[in-house]
């Protein structure tokens, strides 16, 4: 099973010739992620070799989703170039657009999102500025290294890419059904509700790890979606207890404004519904393992 | 990027929103003579990035070009919730027979932008919206859409602005809009929207956010940064690509990507309530992570004569352990004679073997390996205290 990737995903990179694209697509292709071929419309026609495996540019999305049959697009484009990327993604109604992309314009991302709505859903778009999503050992859509933990019962989301890495490798001896990181800009395609929402009807996933950071009430409104929803456990982080207010934590999104957005807030939205908070990233991962070891 | 009101107003003057003359003293003397050209009575208002102005004696009306130098010499150098005042804005004073309140932001739940719109302008709007949240009309905007005549009639109607303006609110506020998507701002605020004793709408105050990821199409807003108002520490760190952000502690960090170091803020935060040390600043070295990155990592924060010691704390996931070993050790060499400071590593992920292999070959007499995030935090809070 896993979540909105599994083995038999076919995917696609947007951007795949540009430098991190190219990166990515081989580390992607290394953890068995079924690439089928790139998007360029300078490119097309073109094959470009990683490492031994010869892959097709298309001109556009539809022409790629037309030759191979691919489901799932990541997207590598920069920002410049990001919002007509993932509307030609929507467009063309693949089911997945996964968008890497650091420094997208809020305008930009608040159109496409916009677009995706009015157009009605047929796309769920990862990110922006996010590290993707992986099902380890099935397929990896993104920049997370595939070689931190390998296949479990764990769902992990998060808006940090690093501390998704960091909690992985923490719980590296039970394993992941599937790891997303949903990006830490202020407007995002799926959101912590999303994901515990898959997680929750996923048969392979036990129990859940979320993580959030300062900024926005994401973690406040998932506290009230688990209360009401979810039943399988959920162990939560947030980072960011010490940020002052009104400086931008590194994320767009990551700033406390007022009473606004601040991890405490978080963190005993959470607790009240009956997740349990670490302290730290360490500590999270052990509350994780006493609940895995007593199930 | 916050901008000063005196920088919204300019804006909002180039799409057409109805704003004051004024100008902009750095000293009494220049404050006096702008106060004369305009020949009446003006109000001088403190130019700082903070709320609650008025509240901290940082608007003050004067009758004379005389009185505007004794008012501005009261204001320039007011401390106004941390932020010093450097300058002031000296506008004429206008009568006022109602006062309102506009806003364009981002709803980050509903991901689109919102208008809030009330006639209950001129006080705390958070204060409006918690008391009397009937009296503030929120309305979502769709962002391919956007603001036309129609769209900004509803949102008059909704906050019931009165009939005799309404025609000057609605363009208003389609200008406004217009200021909002062509400058790429997060915030545009007006408060107070007034209208004056002659039935004329202006805009009296302006708070405009700017999204710095949209600089790319907007050159003209590098004009806009106040360069002598940044933190050194921080214009340098920015100079060289990084994110930095200046805190008030004494350990110094730095970390990959920005959910790792705001929890290794925390993590050091809570190791250091013992010792009386806290995190001397955020800095986000990125994926990265290139021996040149964390050079200029470790100049920005040995920059810092607060700083006591130095926490790096990076997990290796695109970029291996062993290159950021590697990374350290050269930046040490680069740095030379003016790394004094101790640093404790903890490196995680990757090929982290080899990479505390490295760190131990090397056996800089300032580096200490630690191998978990909390023992480490433990470990830079004890030495920033020791140091101290």
């Amino acid at each position: 099973m896993a979540i909105f990737l599994n083995e038999n995903s076919k995917v696609i990179v947007q951007g795949m010739t540009g430098a991190e694209g190219t990166k990515h697509t081989k580390r992607m292709l290394a953890s068995g992620t079924n690439i089928v071929g790139g998007v360029n419309p300078r490119k097309a026609g073109e094959k470009v070799d990683f490492d031994g495996t010869v892959l097709p540019v298309f001109g556009t999305v539809k022409e790629a989703m037309e030759a191979t049959g691919a489901n799932v697009t990541v997207i590598f484009v920069p920002p410049a170039f990001s919002k007509a990327a993932v509307v030609e993604a929507i467009d063309a109604e693949i089911e997945l657009a996964v968008v890497i992309t650091e420094g997208i314009p809020v305008h930009d991302t608040a159109y496409f999102w916009a677009h995706a709505v009015a157009t009605g859903h047929k796309t769920r778009i990862i990110g922006p500025n996010c590290p993707g999503i992986i099902s380890p050992g099935k397929s990896n859509a993104g920049i997370i290294p595939a070689n931190i933990a390998g296949a479990g019962k764990i769902g992990l989301v998060s808006k940090s890419g690093t501390l998704t890495y960091q909690m992985m490798h923490e719980l590296r001896d039970f394993g992941f059904s599937t790891a997303i990181g949903i990006g830490g800009d202020p407007i995002i395609g799926t959101t912590h509700i999303d994901a515990l929402e898959a997680f929750e009807a996923d048969e392979e996933t036990v129990a859940i790890v979320m993580i959030g950071e300062i900024g926005g009430d994401a973690e406040e409104r998932a506290a009230a979606y688990i209360k009401e929803n979810v039943t399988k456990p959920v162990v939560g982080y947030v980072a960011g207890f010490t940020a002052p207010e009104g400086k931008t934590m590194g994320h767009a999104g990551a700033i406390v404004s007022g009473s606004a957005g601040t991890a405490q807030a978080k963190k005993e939205a959470l607790e009240a519904a009956g997740v349990k908070v670490g302290k730290t990233p360490s500590e999270t991962a052990d509350l994780m393992r006493e609940i895995m070891k007593a199930l | 990027m916050d901008l000063y009101e005196y920088q919204a107003k300019d804006l909002f003057a180039a799409h057409g929103v109805p704003v004051l003359p004024g100008d902009v003293a750095t000293n009494p003397a220049d404050a006096k003579a702008i106060a004369a050209k305009f020949g009446q009575a003006v109000v001088v208002k403190a130019q700082v990035k903070t709320g609650g102005r008025g509240k901290a004696g940082g608007v003050k009306l004067a009758s004379t070009p005389e009185e505007t130098e004794e008012k501005a010499t009261a204001i320039l150098g007011l401390d106004i919730k941390g932020h010093i005042v450097h300058r002031v804005l000296v506008t004429p004073a206008s009568d006022i027979a109602e006062e309102y309140y506009f806003s364009f932001l981002l709803d980050r739940a509903n991901r689109t932008f919102l208008a809030m719109a009330s006639v209950e302008g001129g006080m705390d709007i958070e204060e409006v919206a918690a008391t009397k949240p009937e009296a503030l009309a929120k309305i979502h905007i769709d962002a391919i859409k956007g603001v036309d005549v129609a769209k900004a009639t509803e949102i008059a109607d909704a906050a019931n602005f009165p009939a005799e303006v309404k025609d000057q609110v609605v363009d208003t506020i389609v200008k406004l809009w217009e200021t909002f998507v062509s400058e790429d701002a997060t915030l545009v605020e007006v408060n107070p929207l007034v209208r004056d004793p002659q039935g004329k709408i202006v805009a009296l105050d302006g708070k405009v956010t700017l999204d710095e990821n949209a600089d790319f199409r907007h050159p003209a807003h590098a004009e806009l940064v106040d360069k002598a108002a940044e933190n050194p520490l921080e214009a340098k760190a920015k100079e060289k690509g990084l994110n930095y952000v200046k805190l008030d502690g004494e350990v110094g960090i730095i970390g990959n990507g920005a959910g790792l170091v705001m929890s290794t803020l925390d993590v050091v935060a809570y190791a250091g309530e013992q010792y009386g040390v806290k995190p001397a600043n955020f800095l986000d070295i990125g994926g990265g992570a290139s021996a040149e990155v964390m050079a200029n990592g470790l100049d920005v924060i040995l920059g810092d004569e607060a700083v006591r010691s130095v926490f790096v704390n990076v997990f290796g996931g695109i970029t291996a352990c062993d290159a950021v070993a590697n990374g350290i050790v050269k930046a040490l060499e680069i740095l030379g004679d003016s790394a004094t400071k101790p640093l404790v590593v903890r490196l995680d992920g990757n090929n982290v073997e080899e990479g505390r292999a490295i760190l131990a070959e090397a056996n800089h007499p300032l580096v200490t390996v630690v191998d978990t995030m909390d023992n480490a935090a433990a470990k830079a809070a004890e030495l920033a205290a020791a140091g101290v």
